[in-house]
């Protein structure tokens, strides 16, 4: 199955030359590709260990070693919904059960089918006086609940918030 | 009065001088105590990663001893009841996490973590069992991986990276999901993987092991409509014997074969006979490139694992890879084209199976190119560790067997076949032919090749001239070498690789040597059986005369015992899509990102072609596609124009065929 990137791949080969395709620079180029693409596809790893010289599996390993990077795509919305212990108190738990339930999402599965919707847990936003905290993409939303976060995504679901645009 | 010249460390009470051992490990060995250990290899690096050989120095606590340096006056203890007790609780930590389906594990007898289990005296685990079930990778036709056994030791991912230069096996995710897996989790089969079985060799566990093919040879044997045929590699005969009792390197040859004979094979041959053909072929071969001076040097092509490795690592040296199939296939192919012959059976009731010390010829046996109308000429390949388990497997008493001799006519072997199951011994058994061809009558051997370096190079003056030859063993040896040969650094005629260090003898099929000195003593053992041979040039072998003479003419020869080679994808995957044409499609490009195009420059190309694409307004009418090799290394970097292929391609002549084609969809 042939997949669509996009010019961004002119980025991954500015990224490569400007880390002067050494292996040390592995990390810092993943990341930035990972801005271009929003996750690290396979084939751009492959070509990654092509440019850098190492086999595909050491690229792998690293990729797979920081939770800061994604094997997967995300979808046009991220939903980050903080747990850390202000949002958890104030039951951020029922909002990620909500939102895991309206969009068939679970522990392990985080990005909708439809490649719409990507939902993460972070540990605290710093935002503790807005408990419980919902950011979509780069837009924070404070003092939510169930209620709430449902009106949200039908707002989302009908593009009245804007999506990323990869 | 005390020699203070003497650098010592007490262990356990007792004085050790240090000497040249490079860690507290290595020097309780010689003091003769065995730490236990999963990670320790003397010849890769150390890991410190199972925590078995922690001792306690006096002053510093508990410490790795593989990772410790030996330091004058160290007291040590390797034995105390804080260790114990650790150790124990590290191997149950394992066994709860660790597949235990002993009885069925292929590893089952030579297994560490059984044996250390035992040694420590784990009779029960505390722990609740935790592992979850992955799945078995049945991708490769050389080795088989069990995931569930892993004790994430690290091992095969380090002799993959250190020794072989491959890194087709490596350490993913982490903390308590960390595996050792191959590149996007595709099976082993389908990537880079050479098959060599080294991984399997220093796996402590069932994790890793030589996919079996008993059963299938079991089934051929009870065919009755079939005649099964055995050839034999020069390497197993001096190793199996450790499977009953014998000293490494002592020659089991004579039991071997009643043994084979009394489990029902119909023919015994000898792989050597086939190495004798290879040696005439590659030193014919040699010898005529050396005269013309063309596709210098000669690089040999016996190694089954090193031939994929050239084909994916190194496509500019495939014309200098030497034509000749291995031993194992031409044996395979003269075998298959006379006995069915002689006998009048089909090709398909005539089953060779060879027994090698090697897991990659599971996967040269697997090539199309050695099949006819897809019948393959070495139908199994077994490994000497599966020819132990059937021999095991039969009830036959092996000490008891009487000594059987080969069936002729593949029987017949010279010394010169045999030393092939060493590095150096193809290198030293072209030579003599060499020798003999160019001086009549002389009998040299060439000594300087044996033995266990790596990388072994000296010139030899044959016929009056000088010739320069390389013999490495492991593949980043190869790698190294072959660098030094493209930068112009060095000169050789001949080079020969062998992808196990030190060659066949420590195949990945071979026993699992308990000690360093078991891999030379089965190399010796080669070369003494050679002296006891009553030829050592390969050419000399009547029965290969023979064949020579009545059935085998230029075309025949070139048929049967020669080969060619094909550029090879490193990993298994599918074109990319770079960019997608928005309207209608005018112009589709496609641009090869495999190793050898983007050396050439594929991504500066691509680069100037996009600049191109957006000044001349076609971004939107243009569909921009790579793929990771397209297997036309030496004419890289390749880009295909609406199906057109461009090699050698720069940008200016992409440039032309582009304008050409955007004129065409004008009109």
């Amino acid at each position: 199955m042939s997949k669509v990137f996009g010019t961004a791949f002119e980025r991954v080969c500015d990224v490569l030359d400007r880390y002067e395709r050494k292996p040390d620079n592995l990390i810092p180029i993943l990341q930035e590709i990972q801005e271009v693409y929003s996750y690290l596809p396979e084939d751009i790893m492959t070509y990654v260990a092509t440019a850098l010289g190492i086999s595909p599996g050491a690229v792998y390993g690293v990729a797979t070693f920081y939770s800061h990077f994604t094997l997967e795509p995300k979808g046009k919305y991220v939903i980050k919904v903080c747990d850390g212990t202000a949002c958890h108190v104030r039951k951020s738990t029922d909002i990620i059960k909500t939102l895991q339930n309206e969009l068939g999402l679970n522990e392990s599965k985080r990005t909708s089918d439809d490649l719409m919707f990507t939902l993460e847990t972070v540990a605290c936003l710093g935002a503790c006086g807005l408990a419980p905290v919902v950011v979509v993409n780069e837009d924070v939303h404070g003092s939510m609940n169930p209620g709430k976060t449902k009106a949200l995504l039908t707002k989302m679901r009908e593009g009245e918030v804007e999506c990323l645009n990869i | 009065m005390k020699n203070r010249t003497v650098k010592t460390v007490t262990i356990d009470r007792a004085v050790v001088p240090i000497e040249d051992e490079r860690n507290l490990l290595e020097l309780c060995r010689k003091a003769g105590v065995e730490l236990p250990t999963f990670c320790y290899h003397s010849e890769i690096s150390v890991y410190g990663a199972c925590r078995m050989c922690m001792v306690e120095v006096e002053g510093r606590g508990i410490m790795p001893a593989c990772s410790t340096k030996a330091e004058d006056g160290m007291i040590v203890r390797t034995n105390t009841k804080e260790i114990r007790d650790m150790r124990k609780m590290i191997i149950e930590l394992m066994l709860a996490s660790h597949d235990q389906s002993c009885t069925t594990c292929p590893k089952s007898g030579d297994c560490h973590l059984q044996k250390i289990a035992r040694q420590l005296g784990v009779t029960k685990v505390r722990f609740k069992q935790m592992n979850d079930m992955k799945p078995l990778d049945f991708s490769s036709p050389a080795i088989l991986r069990d995931p569930a056994k892993c004790i994430l030791c690290g091992d095969c991912v380090r002799v993959c990276e250190e020794i072989q230069s491959i890194g087709a096996l490596n350490f993913a995710n982490r903390g308590a999901k960390a595996q050792v897996g191959t590149c996007f989790n595709k099976g082993i089969g389908d990537i880079e993987c050479v098959g060599c079985g080294q991984c399997a060799k220093v796996c402590p566990v069932g994790a890793i092991t030589p996919k079996s093919q008993i059963g299938e040879v079991w089934s051929a044997i009870y065919d009755s409509n079939k005649t099964v045929v055995a050839q034999i590699a020069p390497a197993v005969r001096v190793a199996i014997g450790e499977y009953f009792g014998k000293d490494p390197g002592s020659l089991a040859i004579g039991r071997v074969i009643t043994a084979l004979r009394r489990m029902g094979f119909d023919h015994v041959y000898d792989t050597c006979f086939g190495a004798d053909f290879t040696v005439v072929e590659e030193g014919r071969e040699f010898l005529s490139r050396k005269e013309k001076g063309e596709d210098l040097p000669l690089f040999t092509s016996c190694c089954p694992a090193w031939v994929k490795f050239a084909e994916q690592y190194y496509p500019d040296f495939l014309p200098n890879l030497s034509s000749c199939r291995s031993p194992q296939q031409m044996f395979g192919a003269l075998c298959k084209e006379q006995l069915t012959k002689q006998l009048g059976k089909d090709r398909k009731d005539l089953v060779v199976v060879s027994i090698m010390p090697c897991t990659a010829k599971k996967f040269e046996a697997s090539r199309d190119k050695f099949k006819v109308d897809g019948n393959p000429d070495v139908d199994y390949v077994i490994t000497t560790q599966e020819l132990a388990l059937m021999i095991k497997e039969s009830g036959i008493d092996f000490a008891m067997l009487d000594l059987g001799s080969f069936d002729m006519p593949f029987g017949f072997s010279t010394g010169g076949a045999v030393i092939f199951g060493s590095s150096g011994g193809v290198s030293e058994a072209v030579l003599r032919f060499a020798a003999d061809t160019m001086e009549k009558g002389s009998s040299h051997d060439f000594r300087q090749f044996r033995g266990e370096d790596g990388i072994k190079t000296s010139e030899v003056n044959v016929g009056g001239k000088t010739l320069r030859l390389a013999v490495v063993s492991g593949l980043a040896n190869a790698r190294k070498l072959i660098d030094h040969i493209r930068a112009g650094e060095a000169q050789y005629d001949l080079v020969e690789v062998m992808a196990c260090r030190s060659g066949c003898v420590n195949g990945g099929g071979q026993p699992i040597a308990n000690n360093r000195f078991a891999v030379p003593e089965r190399a010796k053992g080669l070369y003494d059986n050679d002296k006891m041979l009553q030829f050592h040039v390969s050419s000399q072998n009547p029965y290969l005369q023979k064949i020579y003479a009545q059935n085998l003419d230029e075309h025949k020869t070139h048929q049967l015992l020669h080969t060619e080679y094909e550029n090879r994808k490193r990993i298994d995957q599918d074109d990319f899509v770079l960019s997608e044409a928005k309207v209608d499609k005018i112009l589709t490009l496609e641009i090869c990102f495999g190793t050898s195009c983007f050396l050439r420059g594929a991504q500066s190309l691509y680069k100037d072609l996009m600049e191109y694409i957006r000044n001349n307004g076609l971004e939107k009418a243009t569909e921009f596609k790579a793929n990771f090799c397209g297997k036309q290394c030496k004419k890289g970097p390749v880009l295909r124009v609406n199906g057109k292929s461009i090699e050698h391609c720069t940008f200016e002549r992409a440039k032309e065929l582009i304008e050409s084609v955007i004129v065409e969809a004008a009109v």
